[in-house]
């Protein structure tokens, strides 16, 4: 991830399929996984485990987008729509038959795979521009179909109130506590796509992205590998969807509208297409920034501003900035934050012996 | 390189600056109101005067000295009409301290409503929300304390009765509505007036962002012809239904809209006051300059040598957060009082709330009463109409049909 070696040395299949080649990479992930597990919930206080928290459920949400628009080259924008079919379903089950979390996560993401899945079969016929206007309809329809239909919105207004997560009659209701929740299926979701795509799907996903004739050709069955990128992606929406209900303990589908699948579009656009890395410094991106722009122009915008305009100008001012950062990274690197870290790390390989 | 080290010395600073800003708010005495509004998002037409309206009741409150010797802070996030911000704001408005959180929206009301029981922190949903969390034992951190969607369309229902000569048996009411769940809330309260009252009545839905609405109304206005209509509509959607309704030659003193649908702006978008003569609106503030305390801020600007904000023309939504500052304040007098001068802590401020009653700001706020089980304060309503170019109110403030609502109540309640 974060080292390269100065040469090809591989020896041995095994080997060139390796995630970390080099000792020092795994050592690099290894300090990276300690400070998050161990150190990052004991230093940290409330508030800025509430924004890890969400950055960790957009970067399930994240990389799930990215398996399906950036190593199969399928447009979605009904992303958010697939969230909200897992939020239901966890909902569902966790008021009316009282499931657990551990039951009801994989339930909510294997209903959004299904129906995912479906609304990818217009995939098998038109691609690109025409492929997002049909999945577009998947979005509206399903939130139509959750609004109208009292089965699956239960409570008033469309929402269901959810038990917090429990373990073994433990309830995870602290920050804290529910930082360790979305951690563990955070790393299950990172490690679980960084070895399917290594794997003989995601080279056929990879395939398929970039000639579908010559990958059908060499092989690749279109049909069962689209509708399978169709359906892995919406199962991360899905968990993503059930992750949020359990964080904020309502399941409720106004969160899961359209604005919110171009949010993650823009995520994986962001941070990079084909790239897990990627996904996850754009959901970090798109997460933070506002965030940080606030606290950065609320410290230093009392230099220029009284308070009461403070208040009235930083909301703007932060909008603006936000779009000229996304222009900015944009036109320094259009593939993306990972390939700009990409470049940054070429750059050192060889330092500083670099001619 | 030195870019990325430039960006992390001042990440450095501003935290710095933001724990040296929090020390200086425990020395002096200050109470932290958090507040959310929505300055840049979908709603932005409503959050902005609000806002205003909010901050500058809060800054009047200061001018004259504070709440029993304490300075009040504003904590305002704009949290965009989205859900992960409202989320991360209100983890940072508890950070630092707020006693209040003022909550912008239904989805974003619902989705904090669990964290605001396990923080002990009183959120307020004025106008917007669940009509169900007026059950303070049910949800006793949160408080609409305005009238609620429910107590909106009794209200209107109630003022149909009255303008159609005292009775509603064998009447038509169309309702126009917007086909999202905060659309959809008020049903059951209809469905139980018109089995009481003996009226007939039909839904017309209108999807979001609902700027098309001509089949709809013609639908309306051509077959179904009712006595009366009630809209309920948000955003762009309260002009254009007002602009078709003309078109079609429905008169406009037989409609009223609830809440988000009676501001000055909708009346100007729809063709100004003149074309929009006789529209009837749900208020669940006064609407107007005309009250002591608006007067008394406007005084404050001058005193100020500033201009008033052009904020106080949009009267219907500046009165609103003006509404929930003074509610918002009133509370946290309650609880100081109650504690011996003591700084009050969330769960003070809920019970400050609950002590609430007779507090009427010269007639903005409804003669309100929240208890500790009617966190909504009674449902008051008072309609205002469309008259000689301004809203003038029609009549006093007033409840439509508590009895009926009452029992809505226990029923959805019992469905769980």
């Amino acid at each position: 991830m974060f080292h390269r070696e100065s040469g090809v040395f591989k020896t041995s299949y095994r080997g060139d399929m390796a995630l970390y080649p080099l000792p020092i990479a795994k050592w690099t992930v290894g300090i990276i996984a300690a400070i998050f597990i161990v150190v990052a919930p004991l230093a940290l206080d409330d508030y800025y485990l509430s924004i890890l928290n969400l950055i960790m459920i957009a970067c399930v949400g994240a990389i799930g987008l990215n398996i399906l628009v950036g190593y199969t080259g399928q447009i979605s924008i009904g992303h958010a729509a697939f969230m909200s079919v897992g939020a239901y379903t966890a909902a569902n089950l966790a008021t009316k038959l009282g499931w657990d979390f551990w039951l009801t996560l994989p339930a909510g993401g294997l209903m959004a795979a299904a129906i995912g899945a479906l609304v990818g079969v217009p995939s098998l016929r038109i691609k690109g521009l025409y492929l997002a206007i049909a999945t577009l309809a998947g979005q509206l329809i399903i939130e139509w179909t959750i609004n109208h239909v009292p089965a699956i919105s239960g409570g008033t207004q469309a929402s269901i109130e959810v038990p917090k997560p429990a373990l073994f009659g433990y309830e995870l209701k602290s920050q804290g506590e529910l930082y360790g929740f979305l951690l563990f299926f955070t790393i299950i979701a990172i490690v679980g796509a960084l070895n399917l795509v290594r794997s003989r799907i995601g080279r056929a996903f990879v395939a398929i992205r970039d000639q579908d004739i010559a990958a059908e050709i060499i092989g690749i069955s279109i049909f069962r590998y689209k509708l399978l990128a169709f359906a892995i992606s919406s199962f991360y929406a899905g968990v993503t969807g059930v992750l949020y209900t359990y964080y904020l303990g309502i399941a409720n589908y106004e969160q899961f509208q359209l604005v919110t699948s171009i949010d993650y579009l823009a995520m994986i656009i962001i941070g990079g297409l084909g790239s897990i890395l990627g996904s996850i410094f754009g959901a970090v991106f798109i997460t933070l920034l506002p965030t940080f722009l606030r606290n950065f122009m609320e410290s230093f915008g009392g230099l220029f501003f009284t308070d009461a305009e403070l208040a009235t100008v930083v909301p703007y001012l932060r909008l603006t900035v936000f779009g000229l950062l996304i222009i900015f990274f944009l036109v320094v690197e259009p593939e993306g934050l990972n390939r700009l870290w990409r470049n940054i790390r070429n750059y050192f390989r060889v330092w500083p012996f670099s001619y | 390189m030195r870019a990325w080290l430039k960006v992390g010395v001042a990440a450095g600073f501003a935290a710095a600056t933001m724990a040296a800003a929090g020390l200086a708010s425990a020395q002096n005495k200050e109470i932290v109101l958090g507040f959310q509004t929505d300055r840049t998002g979908a709603t932005a037409n409503i959050g902005v005067p609000l806002g205003t309206g909010y901050n500058d009741y809060v800054a009047l409150v200061n001018s004259k000295g504070g709440v029993e010797g304490f300075k009040l802070k504003v904590v305002e996030i704009d949290n965009e009409y989205k859900v992960p911000p409202a989320v991360e704001g209100y983890e940072r408005q508890k950070k630092e301290g707020a006693v209040i959180i003022g909550l912008f929206g239904t989805p974003h009301t619902q989705a904090l409503t669990a964290r605001l029981v396990e923080d002990k922190i009183p959120g307020t949903s004025p106008g917007f929300g669940s009509a169900m969390s007026r059950d303070g034992q049910k949800y006793p951190y949160l408080f609409p304390m305005a009238a609620s969607y429910w107590s909106q369309m009794a209200g209107g229902l109630q003022f149909a009765k009255q303008q159609l000569g005292g009775n509603l048996k064998g009447k038509k009411i169309a309702y126009i509505m917007y086909d999202n769940p905060a659309g959809k809330e008020p049903l059951p309260v209809l469905e139980a007036i018109a089995k009481q009252e003996g009226f007939d009545f039909r839904v017309f839905a209108v999807p979001p962002p609902g700027v098309e609405m001509g089949a709809q109304i013609l639908d309306l206005t051509q077959r179904y012809r009712p006595d009366f209509i009630i809209t309920h509509l948000f955003g762009r959607a309260p002009s254009v239904s007002m602009k078709e309704l003309k078109r079609n030659g429905y008169p406009m003193r037989k409609v009223v809209a609830m809440a988000w649908g009676g501001a000055e702006a909708d009346i100007e978008a729809a063709g100004g006051y003149a074309a929009a003569e006789g529209y009837n609106t749900i208020q669940f503030a006064g609407a107007g300059n005309e009250f002591p305390v608006v007067r008394e801020i406007l005084n404050m600007y001058s005193q100020q040598g500033k201009e008033p904000p052009k904020d106080l023309r949009s009267s219907v939504m500046y009165n609103r957060g003006v509404l929930t500052a003074a509610i918002h304040v009133e509370g946290i007098r309650n609880a100081i009082k109650a504690n011996g001068g003591k700084a009050p802590t969330g769960a003070d401020v809920k019970k400050g709330f609950e002590n609430i009653s007779g507090f009427t700001l010269g007639g903005l706020v409804p003669p309100l009463k929240i208890t500790p089980e009617d966190h909504e304060g009674g449902g008051w309503v008072k309609i205002y109409q469309v008259k000689g170019g301004a809203l003038q109110p029609v009549g006093d403030w007033y409840q439509g049909f508590p009895a009926v609502l009452e029992q809505v109540l226990k029923n959805e309640a019992a469905k769980g």
